[in-house]
């Protein structure tokens, strides 16, 4: 299958954080023909694993890209039948006005979560966001029929087809982060190519949106030599200081500071000058707000590194990536991977 | 001097780098047994058959900024590394990278200030580093994208018995933790240089995790703001009151069989004490206690006015006085402890 | 029940300082369970032998309450929270120390009421000078709201019920279950009020096949309330989520199927803000699957805090039964 066939079908798939069921098996059937193990933790983490060439203890290194993305929660179904919400993982409300949804119920329902007509909003009303308590899904059923398809605590959608925007440049929802996984995905074919002694961890992970919880539990299960994680960052666009943002299109940008190994990022950059893969830098002096803020400091410390895809617009339904990002990503983990023995995991210990 | 060369040297969280080889060089002589980890804690082994595990920690990373973008003109634009007040920055020099490239933090003169600029705090997003480059090569040529920045302040000693510094938060504490490590005990004794603190006590953690002590003891440079204009009861401690013993802040409670314990020690043998009058903020004992199955802790600080600025001052009566009490602390042990 | 839940509300306990409840609660479970010990955060740990899986269950026992920094000339003490606790709410309340020392929380004069912050508030312990005040009391030490238990009737209200209610229904189902399925590890937990602190480092200990937190939820059966699908009287909870976790699906699903199975009725709970030791137990090690029974309390973190008695009867039967229905997750 094709990397973007298979981002197609993850981001179309359902996993908000905490129920990442749809997705989580949509991955671990995929990670089953490239890996040797496909296994599932106690908090629904899609480990593979695809073990290294070679005799004796050999390195390992843990990949994580995470499947959750963030979505909506019924608190209420009111007299009428309508849904009350609150949100899982951060959304913004000004982003759910008029929007089609998918209520995942007993069974999935349409609804909409409507607003008042302009022609009865007060002027003074007119350029306050409305506040996502005020909002509320509408199924267009009988309140009985409502009780008997949906319940408090059911999770819901934004209803979103993937959509290819020119040549590169692909658009849906949950982008953050199966453009993650995605490049796990690039960079486990890439190693079909390559010989590696390390053996590799896969790992989809969950709950990074409510608190970088699946990030937490599989890193300790599995207690890598080294943690990697795959992430969005922000794409470059009008209104935004260039400080903040990479480019679109011209490779991953790998990120430093006190959240990575400084041995790690070397011997990446190091790579990608050698094998001529594009990149760029982002200085991050503390948190990176990814799932390596939790991995690295699991047990006694792992030495880590991110690698993040540009993306624009995070945390709409609307998220887009670009194709050749991920793909040169996925390469560059690869070549990375490659060259891990035993020596270089010795070395980082020695600061 | 080990409290000035710790104070001046370069170690903004994630770059502790020089401050590791300073307390690596002092200890020398009394240190066989050196671990470090993944993120860079440097942790000093007192091995011994029998008797708690004693975990005592001070961190060795300070607040600071870090180069985020160099643009056309050759000027500097920055991110900061842990808490600082923005107000701090303004008209303050500073020292780029480790070949401590100078530079200057500067403002719009107050003559090309309109009246309502005077009143607002400039935030740091529109500050930057001056090197003296002219273009962003010549910038290039001398720094490098995520470079990390220090306040180029000396450590002086003024007023009565008093010091300032930068960043004696909480070099103060790598002070007093590497004179307590000059002395043999009976029990394992582990001093951890820890890493990160900052940014949200990172280093302690995993240093916890694999010491496994049964007691911590975390020195910690802390506020002091004993000064006119505050309340007393605002105050968090007082210069020259002695150490300060920690009972809450936001990230642990301190175990009480140990401050009753430190509270004897210090009656017994005179040495002031205070406890800290504040519970906002929080530090390694945060990490430390809920490490495993968990751990007693308690944090001991040394008062320092101004800290995470350009210069903040202690009394060096506090810190000899903390030193005195962790040593006695740790001779007491000896005999045993019971939380 | 209405005994017990009487002592064990009145009993002083605030976060870091539980041990005055805990030596109540292991008096009263001692009969019920094989061992009995205390960690270094304190947590009262017990265990009920029965063999097959290990079962955690989780009831703090700590409250909310107040730590004095600073005694001045006047005997007046300077307090700040221990735990989430509001100013407005300690306004014309009263607290008391561990050693029996009561206080009244006074304020200074403002010019309106919404700028009040706790430290424009005092502790008055009756006394004139700092020298007398320190004969009662010292900086660091802690007080918890004082107030008593009342009956009425349907409804109970106290201080502390969070989380002295879930102790109770913990001790209660620790008396009363036959057919345990599991070797049972009823903890009550400490410093949950500070931020799930007891919780994490028993689980660490204890690594527990599965772990269920007792605890109060928010209602939304008041005039005006925040919108919220649970009410007080229409039984315990499953929780879904709230800010601390996701309840394991799995085991909500075993949670909800043995309530169905035992003709208990609950309610889903889904709420938007506060923390529960499970939020702790759950990111133990490699993972525990974990999930949430809550007892309906109104008012919470206030000195009058609310809850049904028909729902805690019926916790304490929700809980026995999963202390005898095994979890096969």
């Amino acid at each position: 299958m094709q990397t973007k066939e298979f981002l197609k079908q993850m981001v179309e798939a359902t996993g908000v954080s905490g129920s990442e069921g749809p997705v989580a098996d949509l991955i671990s059937q995929v990670f089953s023909d490239m890996c040797d193990d496909v296994r599932r933790d106690v908090l629904g983490n899609v480990i593979g694993l695809k073990q290294g060439c070679g005799e004796g203890k050999r390195p390992t290194i843990m990949l994580a890209g995470h499947m959750d993305e963030i979505g909506l929660m019924v608190t209420k179904i009111d007299e009428k039948g309508f849904l009350k919400f609150t949100q899982v993982g951060g959304v913004d409300q000004r982003t759910l006005v008029a929007q089609e949804v998918v209520v995942h119920g007993r069974e999935d329902v349409m609804g909409i979560i409507g607003l008042k007509p302009p022609h009865l909003v007060p002027p003074q009303d007119r350029n306050k966001a409305i506040p996502m308590h005020e909002l509320q899904i509408d199924l267009g059923l009988p309140v009985e029929r409502v009780k008997e398809l949906v319940s408090v605590g059911d999770v819901v959608t934004i209803k979103r087809s993937f959509m290819e925007l020119g040549e590169d440049i692909v658009s849906c929802k949950a982008m953050d982060d199966r453009a993650a996984v995605a490049v796990i995905y690039e960079c486990l074919q890439e190693l079909k190519k390559l010989k590696h002694t390390a053996d590799v961890y896969a790992v989809a992970t969950t709950q990074e949106e409510v608190g970088l919880r699946g990030a937490t539990v599989s890193t300790y299960g599995i207690n890598p030599d080294i943690g990697i994680a795959l992430d969005v960052c922000h794409g470059a666009m009008p209104g935004v200081p260039e400080q903040d943002t990479a480019p679109m299109g011209k490779g991953p940008s790998i990120a430093f500071g006190a959240n990575i190994h400084p041995k790690v990022f070397e011997q990446l950059v190091k790579l990608a000058k050698e094998y001529n893969i594009p990149y760029t830098l982002d200085p991050t002096p503390a948190g990176t707000g990814t799932d390596l803020w939790a991995m690295q400091v699991v047990r006694a410390g792992i030495p880590t590194a991110l690698l993040s895809i540009p993306s624009r617009y995070m945390h709409t339904s609307v998220e887009t990536v670009s194709m050749t990002d991920i793909k040169l990503a996925g390469r560059l983990l690869a070549y990375f991977i490659a060259s891990i023995d035993t020596a270089f995991v010795e070395g980082l210990l020695c600061y | 001097m080990l409290l000035k060369k710790l104070s001046e040297a370069f170690g903004p969280s994630g770059y502790e780098h020089e401050v590791r080889t300073i307390l690596e060089e002092e200890l020398k002589d009394y240190v066989g047994v050196w671990q470090r980890d993944a993120l860079g804690n440097l942790i000093a082994c007192k091995e011994a058959a029998k008797g708690p595990r004693v975990m005592l920690a001070a961190h060795m990373d300070e607040v600071g900024l870090m180069i985020s973008h160099v643009d056309d003109a050759g000027l500097l634009h920055f991110h900061k590394v842990g808490g600082i007040d923005d107000r701090v920055l303004v008209s303050k020099p500073v020292l780029v990278g480790k070949n401590r490239v100078p530079g200057v933090i500067g403002a719009k003169a107050i003559h090309l200030q309109r009246p309502e600029e005077r009143t607002q705090v400039i935030p740091h997003r529109s500050l930057f580093i001056d090197i003296g480059a002219k273009s962003k090569d010549e910038a290039l040529a001398k720094v490098k994208l995520g470079d990390y920045v220090i306040f180029a302040t000396e450590y002086g000693e003024f007023g009565e018995g008093l010091a300032k510094g930068k960043a004696l938060d909480d070099r103060a504490g790598c002070f007093v933790l590497a004179e307590a490590l000059k002395e043999e005990y009976n029990f394992p004794l582990y001093g951890a240089f820890t890493v990160q603190e900052e940014i949200g006590l990172r280093g302690a953690g995993v240093a916890a995790y694999a010491i496994e002590p049964d007691l911590g003891i975390v020195i910690e440079g802390t506020t002091c703001n004993d000064v006119s204009g505050m309340e007393e009861h605002e105050y968090s401690t007082v210069l020259g009151g002695g150490p300060a013993i920690t009972f809450m802040d936001t990230a642990s409670i301190g175990n009480r069989a140990m401050i009753q314990e430190l509270v004897r020690i210090a009656e017994e043998n005179n040495i002031p004490y205070q406890f800290k009058g504040t519970v906002t903020g929080g530090n390694d004992a945060g990490r430390i206690n809920v490490s495993r199955a968990g751990v007693p802790v308690v944090a001991i600080s040394i008062p320092c006015r101004y800290i995470h600025s350009p210069v903040s001052v202690l009394s060096l009566e506090d810190v000899r006085n903390t030193t005195k009490l962790i040593k006695l602390f740790l001779r007491s042990i000896e005999g045993g402890f019971r939380v | 029940m209405k005994e017990l839940i009487k002592r064990l509300v009145e009993t002083y306990g605030p976060a870091g300082n539980e041990e005055t409840i805990r030596n109540l609660i292991m008096e009263e479970v001692k009969p019920y369970v094989d061992e009995i010990h205390v960690d270094a955060l304190g947590n009262l740990i017990t265990v009920k032998r029965g063999g097959g899986k290990k079962l955690m269950l989780a009831a703090h026992m700590d409250e909310i309450g107040v730590m004095v920094t600073s005694i001045d000339d006047n005997g007046f003490l300077r307090f700040y929270g221990v735990g989430g606790i509001s100013p407005f709410s300690l306004i014309g309340n009263r607290c008391y120390f561990a050693n029996g020392t009561v206080g009244v929380f006074g304020i200074e004069r403002l010019d309106a009421m919404k700028d009040l912050t706790m430290n424009k508030m005092f502790i008055d312990i009756g006394v004139d000078s700092k020298e007398e005040a320190l004969k009662k009391v010292n900086i660091g030490d802690v007080a918890a709201i004082k107030r008593e238990f009342c009956d009425l009737g349907k409804r109970l209200v106290s201080k502390a019920m969070d989380d002295r209610i879930a102790c109770a229904i913990l001790i209660e189902a620790l008396k009363q279950v036959e057919n345990q399925a599991y070797d049972i590890y009823a903890v009550f937990t400490s410093q949950e009020e500070v931020g799930l602190r007891g919780a994490r480092v028993a689980a660490y200990g204890i690594s527990p096949d599965l772990g269920i937190a007792i605890d109060v939820t928010r209602t939304g059966d008041t005039p005006k309330s925040a919108t919220m699908a649970v009410s007080l009287g229409k039984g315990p909870t499953v929780k879904v989520r709230d800010s601390s976790v996701l309840c394991t699906p799995a085991v909500r699903r075993h949670m909800e199927e043995v309530a169905k199975a035992n003709d208990i009725p609950y309610q889903l709970e889904v709420l938007e803000a506060g923390g529960t030791d499970a939020g702790a137990i759950q990111l133990t090690k490699s993972g525990i699957p974990a999930g949430v029974m809550s007892i309906p309390c109104r008012y919470i973190h206030t000195a009058s805090e609310m809850v049904d008695y028909d729902d805690v009867q019926l916790g304490v039967r929700f809980l026995v039964k999963l202390m005898e229905t095994e979890y096969q997750g």
